[in-house]
């Protein structure tokens, strides 16, 4: 059971349309390494973790990635909802523009659209935290290569806040691995 | 949305992201008493100031979990990506 909460995790300022920016972005809406993916792998590994502390800690921040796809969804949705087609265009939107107008869908930065085989769930906690790991540094590298192309320091301010979360949930997963390999070293043992 | 309105509804955010990330440090360090007890002061910090902020402007939360309402407030504009600042 999840029960929605009417306001974002973290404040989204928008000042201005631009689309070349929403292009780029959206990659942590629908590409391999963004909040959708995230969201969804931690979620559904949950069920065959070994240890309670490693189910609560998929759950936790499985929700807590919804709660960053939604923030990049209200940056997205608001790079676009005003730009004019000329904008649009320019910035190479117009191929998304053609299917899904200023809506807001899951694809990469080119357009490429999401799919399941970006994440795995392999039923051995040590393969699924380690990958865990990995994609929160994916996660992490690109909104850093996000804020380098930034042009707009509201969108950069919150680009920084979601890096940093990747960085706390990678030290979390990296406690988890520990406690699961414990646990498993002490099944072993008895 | 209004300034004082707004004001608490940024005083919530902050209440919640510490309140967040204390979940998530608590998960792997559950005997961690000092930072137990920061959750707990946060959680009724947190829980006062939603009961605040949903008396005055209405409902944040939805199936059953917002104080009573005199009329249906959770279809009230702004939804949380139609922010203009």
């Amino acid at each position: 059971m999840w029960i929605y909460e009417k306001k974002l995790e973290y404040p989204v300022k928008v000042r201005r349309p631009n689309p070349g920016l929403a292009k780029n972005i959206i990659t942590q809406y629908g590409g391999p390494d963004g909040e959708l993916a995230a969201s969804l792998r931690y979620l559904t590994q949950r069920y065959t973790m070994p240890t309670s502390q490693a189910k609560g800690v998929l759950t936790d921040i499985g929700t807590e990635e919804l709660a960053h796809m939604e923030i990049v969804a209200a940056l997205v949705y608001n790079l676009i909802k005003d730009a004019p087609l000329s904008q649009i265009k320019a910035a190479g939107l117009d191929g998304y523009y053609a299917d899904h107008d200023r809506a807001v869908y899951f694809v990469n930065a080119e357009g490429v659209p999401w799919t399941a085989a970006y994440i795995q769930s392999k039923g051995d906690p040590i393969a699924d935290l380690h990958e865990n790991m990995a994609a929160e540094e994916k996660a992490r590298a690109t909104y850093e290569w996000l804020i380098n192309l930034s042009d707009d320091p509201d969108v950069t301010d919150v680009l920084r806040f979601l890096r940093e979360r990747e960085v706390v949930h990678f030290q979390r997963f990296g406690e988890t691995l520990n406690i699961v390999h414990e646990y498993l070293d002490r099944k072993r043992t008895f | 949305m209004n300034p004082e309105q707004k004001r608490l509804l940024r005083i919530i955010q902050a209440l919640e992201f510490t309140a967040i990330d204390l979940t998530l440090y608590l998960d792997t360090h559950p005997a961690d008493e000092r930072a137990l007890a920061e959750y707990n002061e946060v959680s009724r910090r947190l829980q006062e100031a939603m009961m605040d902020y949903q008396r005055r402007y209405g409902a944040l939360k939805s199936y059953g979990h917002s104080p009573p309402q005199t009329r249906w407030t959770w279809i009230d504009e702004p939804w949380p990506w139609e922010v203009s600042d």
